[in-house]
């Protein structure tokens, strides 16, 4: 394992910002693994730091294959998390709405520059991503619609779905999106948490990564087989939504499968304590993402359901 | 008339609303409508002044309105409200889910009622301030798809600077874009700083707007003479002037100079070391219509702006 440090910048009063990495095997760059992007990204940041103790080992016992490398960034963004903060420290922009950056741009397009210039040339690249609303989620890969995207390659992580993704302009300017541009094979890995480390979760993430490089000859691994993945695109999901604001008492998590009429959930009057809303499932089907925070606001998406069509 | 664009219920005993004032005649007007937009960034502030001050003037000279006048001084109450520039609780840019979705979340939600309300609207003013780090001369600026369209309109608005600029799917999300690529002609104003109102600066928008209201037949009262603004379509003639070190940046003009090539605009310093870092000069002659208003600089932060080869137009 070589730890080297891939963009770095000077601070005036905290020590310098760097973006670090840690590669494993020579040769052909052949996949590049992305962690935290933003100060709250604890689960992607300990999910490198599972991944790279993985490599470790694999390293140490000759398992890279011969003209292979594999590098893994377990944070992109130091500084925001380590004064606890979602965005960059000053100006709250988003690294990952900077791709593919600019290095005499600003200070975020230069973060975001740097770190492209030296992961853009990877066959695969793999980042472990989050979501901007609270809560759990099935873990599962995410792939975007480019017109370069391999669904075929993505079920080689042997996750229960690969999720098909329509860009919206804003994607334009994200990581996993230009990495496709830039012809390497993206693909966004969402485990089940994002604050909150959620070890099995991880495992599973990281088995999953681990299964995809061997699938794809760089690595010799005797681990995780998986799933045969269900493909769904995210216009089929069924999203699920509270009639009023309240607290929210969630009685289906992220995995179940559910039948429609079950109650998902009850909103509750957050003076009173009388529900207001009781939420029922519109499908059959599996819950791909479930709200878990206290409250809720109105009309939030508070389950995103896969219906299932000829289970059961 | 105040009215309530859309409203929800939150959790805790309070209703989010976005109002508007709606100015009329008694007998509802010849059916021309401006409206005037602003508070999409909640730490920008330039607008709330263009808001009352227009407000204040028709209603005391309601006689000689023809038309309908919108304003909607607070897009996003809360971060107003909370000094944030995006939506708190959602680390949201309010300016990135237009048009929104009458079926999707809470602020998706928000953003569709926004849009079909001021949809159909004869014009647009979207009034911003740049941000908290950087001040502006009055400008408007266009996206090149739309400036057919808005140049006309952006050329008596009284500003000192349009600068039609490339298209970009990002900006795709935009409240702006999202009227004018559905027909109603928006403007997008940036001027001042953010978290501060520079009243001149209102002023001279304001007198703008009045202008342009004339010219739409909404408004049948006094015309304001306005200033003929530069236009620059080509994106070569700016150039940008960022951090080359971390530091504490000391300006040495204010914006709106007209500087010549070598010309001294700043100095980033160390207070620790008691050392200047780096002195930035004008690359070329030119008129500086933007500057770093906040002093701490990172590496790449932005200093200013200028525009290559030309001369205030104050």
């Amino acid at each position: 394992m070589e730890k080297k440090v891939l963009f770095e910048i000077k601070a005036l009063y905290r020590d310098d910002f760097r973006v670090s990495g840690f590669s494993f095997g020579h040769g052909e760059k052949a996949a590049c693994i992305v962690g935290s992007m933003r100060g709250n990204e604890n689960q992607q940041l300990y999910c490198c730091s599972q991944l790279i103790r993985k490599l470790k080992e694999l390293e140490a016992k000759g398992r890279i294959h011969e003209g292979k490398e594999i590098l893994v960034v377990p944070c992109v963004n130091p500084y925001s998390m380590n004064i606890k903060k979602r965005f960059w420290s000053i100006d709250n922009t988003d690294i990952n709405r900077m791709f593919p950056g600019y290095d005499e741009g600003e200070t975020t397009q230069r973060i975001a520059g740097g770190l492209f210039e030296a992961i853009k040339d990877y066959v695969y690249g793999l980042q472990f991503a989050s979501f901007y609303m609270p809560g759990r989620f099935v873990p599962h890969i995410r792939v975007m619609k480019t017109g370069f995207e391999d669904v075929e390659l993505a079920k080689k992580f042997g996750f229960p779905y690969v999720l098909l993704h329509t860009p919206r302009p804003f994607d334009t300017t994200t990581l996993n999106y230009n990495w496709q541009v830039w012809e390497t094979k993206a693909f966004s890995v969402y485990t089940t948490s994002t604050e909150e480390i959620d070890r099995a979760s991880a495992r599973q993430a990281v088995e999953s990564v681990l299964n995809f490089l061997r699938k794809t000859d760089v690595i010799d691994y005797d681990g995780f087989e998986g799933y045969v993945s269900k493909v769904v695109s995210t216009e089929e999901m069924v999203t699920v939504r509270n009639r009023t604001a309240g607290f929210f008492e969630g009685k289906a998590g992220a995995g179940e499968h559910v039948r429609k009429g079950q109650v998902l959930a009850c909103i509750a009057d957050c003076y009173e304590g009388n529900v207001t809303d009781e939420i029922c499932s519109p499908a059959d089907g599996t819950i791909l993402f479930a709200h878990a925070e206290p409250r809720a606001y109105q009309n939030t998406a508070v389950y995103k359901i896969i219906p299932e069509k000829d289970e059961w | 008339m105040i009215e309530t664009v859309v409203q929800v219920d939150l959790p805790v005993d309070e209703t989010l609303q976005i109002r508007k004032m709606r100015l009329q005649p008694e007998d509802g007007g010849n059916g021309r409508r401006i409206s005037i937009v602003t508070g999409i960034h909640g730490d920008e502030l330039e607008g709330q002044y263009v808001c009352y001050k227009l407000s204040d003037y028709i209603q005391k000279n309601i006689k000689y309105l023809a038309g309908t006048v919108d304003v909607y001084p607070a897009l996003n109450p809360f971060g107003i409200d909370s000094i944030t520039r995006g939506i708190p609780a959602f680390d949201l840019d309010m300016n990135r889910i237009f048009p929104g979705n009458t079926e999707g979340d809470m602020n998706e939600y928000l953003a569709a009622q926004i849009v079909r309300d001021a949809a159909g609207s004869d014009l647009v003013f979207d009034i911003h301030a740049s941000n908290i780090f950087l001040t502006e001369v009055p400008q408007i600026r266009i996206n090149e798809l739309h400036r057919d369209r808005l140049v006309p309109y952006a050329e008596e608005a009284n500003v000192d600077f349009i600068w039609i600029h490339g298209a970009s799917t990002v900006l795709e999300s935009t409240f702006a874009h999202s009227l004018n690529a559905a027909g109603t002609p928006t403007l997008v104003v940036e001027m001042g700083v953010g978290m501060r109102i520079t009243q001149a600066y209102g002023d001279r928008l304001f007198a703008g707007i009045v202008h342009l209201m004339k010219r739409l037949g909404i408004w049948e009262g006094e015309d304001f003479d306005v200033r003929t603004p530069i236009v620059s379509a080509d994106n070569e003639d700016v150039g940008f002037l960022n951090a080359s070190v971390s530091g504490i940046f000391l300006k040495n003009v204010e914006h709106g100079a007209v500087l010549k090539r070598g010309d001294l605009i700043g100095r980033i310093v160390n207070p620790l070391t008691g050392t200047v870092e780096d002195e930035i000069t004008s690359p070329e002659d030119g008129w500086l219509f933007t500057i770093r208003e906040y002093p701490v600089v990172s590496e790449g932060s932005l200093l200013g702006r200028i525009l290559y080869g030309k001369e205030s137009s104050v």
